[in-house]
């Protein structure tokens, strides 16, 4: 029964997903579709000839009812069609999958520097609490999430590859590079993003790791004489790291959003700056097909935090009673 | 420890004084608080919210919050200065010679980790190997009568009740074989037949493992059951300490006179007398810098008791008092007095139209498979003027009854709830205003019962508007009234309620359920999270609002102290089902239930003769699986025969009203030894 | 009757209500004014805001005029902060840009916290489909980072001030409404709740009326931190052209016409702009902060 149970709530848990990527297909159809009211007249400009923009529209197909738009748009997507670039004149998929490959190795190195560092630090700030390292950590913590990317960006560029010359200012590497250099160009673009990222991280680990330690359990687990290692790794951290699984996750939708302004300030092909190049060219079959990317991608971290969290998480694994 | 000739006592305290550091200031918590416990002795510590009691026991494990510190004296244990052990000493001290039970073992179990785990490791910790630690923890759990103790071990704590969790956190104390068990406050929050279970599982031990006990807990009654010898302690101060039963009979301290006094005891009625109190309140740590803590609510107090400390007084035969005038303590005088009425209350007036009654009224949660049946049919009147007492433990359905009665959740259809013989509405705002402030409640918690961002003018005054349709100078002039007649002033209109006592507090939410001239008030748990002297005080109050008013009551509690002294009628729940209900005294005199029976034994009283004649056992059914037939039969100690588990008993009436569902004809059903004392 | 029955409490004296009162409200602007956090934030705010308001009376140059002849010279006497591509003088451009940031953050922060506080209300109080419903349509929201829903709705509706405010407005909402919800909840199920129903109270007074005051405090705390927020994301949007347009000075347009000049040694056109609008931000935070740690004591 407790299998189950366990196996409903990872069904029920994904539907509610699948509900969450239509809801968002409907909303970003309507904000490339429908909110513009004339994508022709948006991209030829309000100066354009009036036969041209009609003519436009019918190659765009976008003369049709908006409901009938959707439904052939959702249709190509379910067959692996996402739709004709206006400003390439080619199929739209191809560009998002290798955009979308190059965005994930960026955000992998992001979160391969700042999740061992985020932890560690909000762990040694709770275990400090209220002495000196837990403020350092604390008000570097904050004061660096709330610096924009391009901001961290440009003092990263100036120091370390105007003025030491250290790496590379760009993060595309010459065709055929191997993983390392691959690596060494993706550290400065991944900076800004450890930056933003590591405050929050920190900040919740620390959190859960002061309520944690202030627990009765961990009182009792003192007053059995275990170790105080003992009682750091077996009864603390276990509890006091559980919720911040799902704000790494909730972070790394919101890292691939951080992406569109590092992307484009180190020219880097990944879905930011293919997103942010097709707002720009008004290439609204691009833009859609980037964004459902971009959200499909976040639905599918939480969901996975979700079912992991579940998991690890006994009261919620065996389903407590309320 | 293993001192040849003079073993010294397992817990010695000497004059330990604790602060806590707020905001820049010391306070201190408790002040030179002396006492000494005895190999295999049982120790009770008893003192009202904020008396220090707790610090007591987090001093001598070290585990003060990171703002407190021990400012003065020693405690030791075994003979060695807790102070003065190193790291490991301290860590070895904790492992093997001292163990602690707290409140709320839900919260001191770890919730990722299986019960066996955490149990293992204290094992662990003493040198056994995993397969060895596992099954001595197996063991132990079969020790604290665990049944199915290999079950439990794969269990996580969220999987286990109340009781059952302390019991594993009992198991996981005396796992150690300790020299000194802290109990603090084990039993508060479980419902009075688990706690019984508890208490006695804690007297059996101690004689099995021999460990010296303290034990704390504002539970008179629950110390006077357990306990050798019994220390009060007030505002940080051990101000009694003696052998329990002599301390209890005949106290030598005014403040443990006066506790005593406002217990509703048995013999007891609100048509009697009313309850003594305390006046006044407990002084702010650190407040009274020159003479005795208690002189400011004491009635012997003169001018030596509020300028010279009283001195420690050894009163022989080992006990002590802090008192000046320990010698005249039998002339404290009564803080309530009043004539006895002249008239007996009109206990019969069972004609004319109830206020309330309650026809078959069921409430069902959630659908099929996984439905909880709340309340089945139940069926209730209740008379203007009387209390109907309403008890049951915890799951019995008695708030979910309040809930529908107070339209806040919607019964299932097919029951009908009148009031004053007009049908009530199962929504509030389908009822008409006359029927709103017709019907009014008074909560458990003031805190939350209150909104904290309104003032007292506000909160009364709101409800002056919309019960009693009020404004303007009419609605001051009422709001004045209200505040009168719950013994409040004009002083405490512009505060906000985090500024006012526990007590205030009650006494404004009782206002705010008067504003409109009620006919019936459901009282849910009133008292239950107030001290015992703040409890005697708004019960007088409730009282005396009846009495005037002729307000009947929905008395909701599982105080039977305090429904046996305001009801007229009760009624009992047991998952969701009504067992027992009939004039008051009829019930607790019995014939009763079984199951009434057992509520009744189950409460402590401080004369220390824990009845214990029965006893339940086993947790209370889920509300999913209800048990067959009988819905008691599963933890009845009475059953008989296998009627009991097939099919249910029917609800039969004697001539006084009086309603009992059990199978067993009324001459075998049990009765109250106790006559009514006076 | 109750005449003779003195009861005790009242006759003793009652803790001074009115003068705890005002202990506890002194104790808040007292525990800020004592946290170096923030006065420092304080201060930078004041600075900027001082600077948003007056600077276009008090600085040495028109932030607007050219000057071809002067483009590109280095911080010297004249120009302390040196002159950009066109010639303008960055140190006045840096003080003015300081106007439409703190113009549109603070109008975007109030829409998101207004309309974020009445969505949590009605979803947390009402429950239910209400709130299955309304919370998946957030969910959807947030399921988008921030920037790239204004992105989509500046791209289809064009960049403007208003669309701005509105548009960060609106994305911060569910962000507001999802703190604001959590408090709601927590407090519905206190009695006092139940208490006004009891009385036959509507659902918009107890809103308002009883669940509102108390939870004042965590929505301040979010608006607060949502303008440190609301600044990140205009700034950025800025930057990337969709949000404030030129020839504003202001820190994030500067900074994207100018980072193209960055690789060729002239650091002094995007620095100044970085430095101010990192200061901005960490000002608001440290504000942000204090107040959060001043409401919890």
């Amino acid at each position: 029964m407790m299998k189950g149970a366990l196996g409903r709530f990872f069904l029920k848990r994904l539907a509610l997903s699948l509900l969450t990527l239509w809801l968002l297909s409907v909303v970003v159809f309507f904000g490339c579709q429908v909110l513009p009211g004339d994508p022709a007249r948006a991209i030829l400009g309000p100066l354009a000839d009036p036969r041209a923009v009609a003519a436009l529209n019918q190659k765009l197909g976008a003369d049709r009812p908006p409901v009938e738009i959707y439904l052939s748009w959702v249709g190509g997507l379910l067959s692996g069609d996402m739709g004709q670039s206006y400003a390439y004149r080619s199929p739209v998929a191809p560009f998002i999958g290798s955009a979308l490959v190059n965005s994930l190795k960026l955000a992998a190195m992001v979160f391969a520097i700042v999740v061992p560092i985020g932890i560690g630090a909000g762990v040694l700030a709770a275990l400090r609490a209220g002495r000196p390292l837990d403020r350092v950590i604390s008000v570097a913590g904050l004061s660096l999430t709330v610096i924009p990317e391009f901001v961290s960006s440009i003092a990263l560029i100036l120091v370390f590859a105007v003025i030491l010359r250290w790496l590379p200012l760009s993060a595309s590497w010459p065709p055929g590079s191997g993983p390392l250099v691959q690596i060494q160009h993706l550290i400065l673009p991944a900076l800004p993003l450890v930056i933003v990222l590591f405050g929050y991280i920190a900040r919740m680990t620390r959190a859960g790791m002061v309520e944690a330690l202030a627990a009765d359990y961990t009182r009792t687990a003192v007053l059995k004489g275990l170790p105080w290692r003992t009682v750091l790794s077996r009864h603390v951290l276990r509890n006091a790291l559980l919720p911040t699984i799902t704000v790494i996750a909730a972070q790394m939708g919101y890292a691939l959003g951080g992406l569109v302004v590092v992307e484009s300030l180190f020219r880097y092909q990944g879905i930011g700056s293919l997103v942010l190049g097709a707002a720009r060219a008004k290439d609204f079959a691009m833009l859609q097909a980037g964004i459902l990317t971009v959200g499909a991608f976040f639905i599918v971290t939480t969901l996975a935090a979700d079912l992991l969290t579940t998991l690890l998480d006994p009261r919620l694994r065996t389903g407590g009673r309320r | 420890m293993t001192d040849v000739t003079v073993s010294p006592p397992v817990l010695e305290l000497r004059d330990v004084s604790v602060c806590y550091r707020i905001r820049g200031r010391a306070v201190p918590v408790l002040s030179r608080v002396s006492l000494s416990l005895g190999k295999g002795e049982v120790y009770g510590l008893v003192g009202e919210s904020g008396s220090g009691k707790s610090t007591v026991a987090l001093a001598v494990q070290r585990v003060l919050p990171s703002n407190g510190y021990v400012s003065g004296g020693q405690a030791l244990v075994n003979g060695r200065d807790v102070a003065t052990l190193d790291r490991a000493a301290l860590r070895q001290m904790r492992a093997r010679d001292v163990a602690m039970v707290f409140q709320d073992p839900g919260r001191a179990l770890n919730p990722s980790l299986t019960i066996g785990r955490q149990l293992a490791e204290v094992f662990e910790i003493l040198g056994s190997a995993g397969g060895e630690a596992l099954r001595r923890a197996e063991a132990m759990l079969e020790r604290v009568r665990i049944s199915a103790p290999a079950r439990v071990m794969e269990r996580y704590p969220h999987q286990l009740s109340g009781g059952m969790q302390q019991r594993v956190v009992i198991a996981m104390a005396l796992a150690k074989d300790p020299s000194l068990l802290i109990l603090d406050e084990p039993t508060t929050g479980l419902d009075a037949t688990i706690e019984a279970e508890i208490l006695d599982l804690v007297d059996t031990l101690r004689r099995e493992f021999g460990a010296s006990i303290l034990f704390i807990s504002h539970n008179l009654g629950a110390i006077a059951g357990l306990c050798d010898r019994v220390g009060v302690l007030y505002a940080g101060r051990l101000v009694e300490e003696g052998p329990v039963r002599p301390l209890f009979r005949a106290p030598r301290h005014p403040y443990t006179v006066g506790l005593l006094r406002c217990l509703p005891r048995p013999g007891l009625r609100k048509s009697l007398a009313p309850l003594d109190t305390i006046p006044g309140f407990p002084p702010a740590p650190g407040s009274i810098t020159a003479g005795c803590v208690f002189a400011p609510r004491c009635g012997l107090a003169d001018e030596t008791c509020r300028t010279v400390d009283p001195p420690q007084v050894e009163l022989g035969e080992g006990r002590v008092s802090r008192c000046h005038h320990h010698d005249r303590i039998g002339s404290l005088p009564h803080e309530v007095v009043r004539p006895l009425p002249t008239a007996p209350q009109p206990a019969e007036h069972a004609a004319g139209t109830p206020v309330l009654e309650l026809a078959s009224l069921s409430k069902t949660y959630g659908a099929a498979p996984y439905a909880v049946h709340a309340l089945r049919d139940v069926s209730l009147r209740l008379m203007p003027g009387q209390t109907l007492g309403l008890v049951g433990e915890s799951g019995s359905g008695k708030s979910t009854l309040a809930h529908a009665l107070l339209g806040l959740i919607a019964p299932d259809a097919g029951g009908r709830m009148a009031l004053d013989g007009a049908t009530l509405a199962p929504e509030v705002r389908r009822r008409s205003p006359e029927q709103i402030k017709t019907l009014q409640i008074v909560f458990q918690n003031p805190d939350s019962a209150l909104n904290r961002s309104h003032t007292v003018r506000r909160l009364i005054g709101r409800a002056v508007t919309r019960l009693g349709g009020l404004a303007g100078a009419l609605r001051e002039a009422q709001v004045t009234r209200l505040l009168e007649a719950v013994r409040l002033t004009a002083r405490q209109l512009a505060a906000r309620p985090r500024q006012l006592s526990g007590g205030m507090k009650q006494r404004v939410a009782v206002a705010r359920a008067f504003a409109g001239n009620p006919r019936l008030v459901v009282c849910d748990e009133p008292t239950s999270a107030l001290d015992v002297s703040v409890q005697a005080a708004i019960l007088n109050l409730l009282a005396d609002l009846q009495a005037e008013r002729q307000v009947a009551y929905l008395l909701i509690s599982h105080d039977l102290g305090v429904v046996r002294y305001l009801s007229d009628a009760i009624a009992v729940l047991y998952l969701g089902r009504l067992l027992e209900v009939g004039p008051a005294a009829n019930v607790l005199d019995g014939p009763h239930h079984p199951y009434t029976e057992a509520l009744l034994s189950a409460a402590p009283s401080v004369t220390g003769e824990r009845s214990g004649r029965i006893r339940l056992t086993g947790a209370i059914p889920s509300g999913i699986n209800p048990p067959s037939g009988c819905l008691f039969h599963t933890r009845c100690p009475r059953r008989f025969g296998p009627i009991c588990e097939t099919e249910e008993p029917p609800f039969v009436a004697d001539a006084a009203g009086h309603a009992i569902r059990c199978h067993l004809p009324r001459e075998k059903l049990g009765r109250s030894m106790a006559a009514m004392p006076a | 009757m109750t005449d003779t029955v003195p009861l005790a409490e009242p006759s003793l004296p009652v803790v001074p209500a009115p003068a705890r009162a005002e202990g506890r409200g002194r104790g808040i602007v007292g525990v800020l004014l004592r946290s170096p956090g923030f006065l420092v934030g304080a201060l930078i705010l004041l600075f900027w805001t001082t600077c948003a308001l007056f600077a276009p009376s008090f600085v040495p140059y028109d932030p607007y005029a050219d000057d071809l002849l002067n483009t590109l010279v280095p911080p010297s006497v004249e120009h302390w902060f040196g002159t950009d591509q066109l010639g303008r003088d960055v140190f006045s451009r840096v003080l003015v840009g300081a106007r439409d940031i703190l113009t549109i953050a603070p109008l975007a922060t109030i829409v998101g916290t207004v309309a974020g506080t009445a969505i949590g209300l009605i979803t947390g109080y009402f429950g239910g489909w209400v709130d299955a419903v309304i919370g998946r349509l957030l969910e959807v929201m947030l399921s988008l980072p921030l920037i790239i829903v204004a992105l989509l709705v500046l791209v289809a509706l064009g960049p403007s001030t208003p669309t701005v405010v509105v548009v960060v407005g609106l994305v911060f909402a569910p962000l507001v409404a999802r703190t604001v919800r959590a408090a709601v909840l927590t407090e519905r199920h206190l009695d006092y709740v139940a208490a006004a129903a009891v009385r036959g109270e509507g659902a918009f007074y107890i809103m308002v009326a009883e669940i509102l005051p108390n939870i004042l405090p965590p929505i301040i705390v979010e608006a607060t931190v949502r303008l440190g927020y609301a600044i990140f994301t205009i700034a950025s949007l800025s930057f990337l052209g969709f949000g404030v347009q030129p020839p504003s000075p202001d820190w994030g347009l500067s900074i994207a016409e100018n980072y193209g000049v960055l690789v060729g040694g002239y650091w002094w056109t995007v620095v100044f702009d970085t430095i101010a609008t990192a200061s901005l931000i960490v000002g608001v935070n440290l504000v942000a902060e204090s107040l959060q740690r001043a409401l919890a004591e």
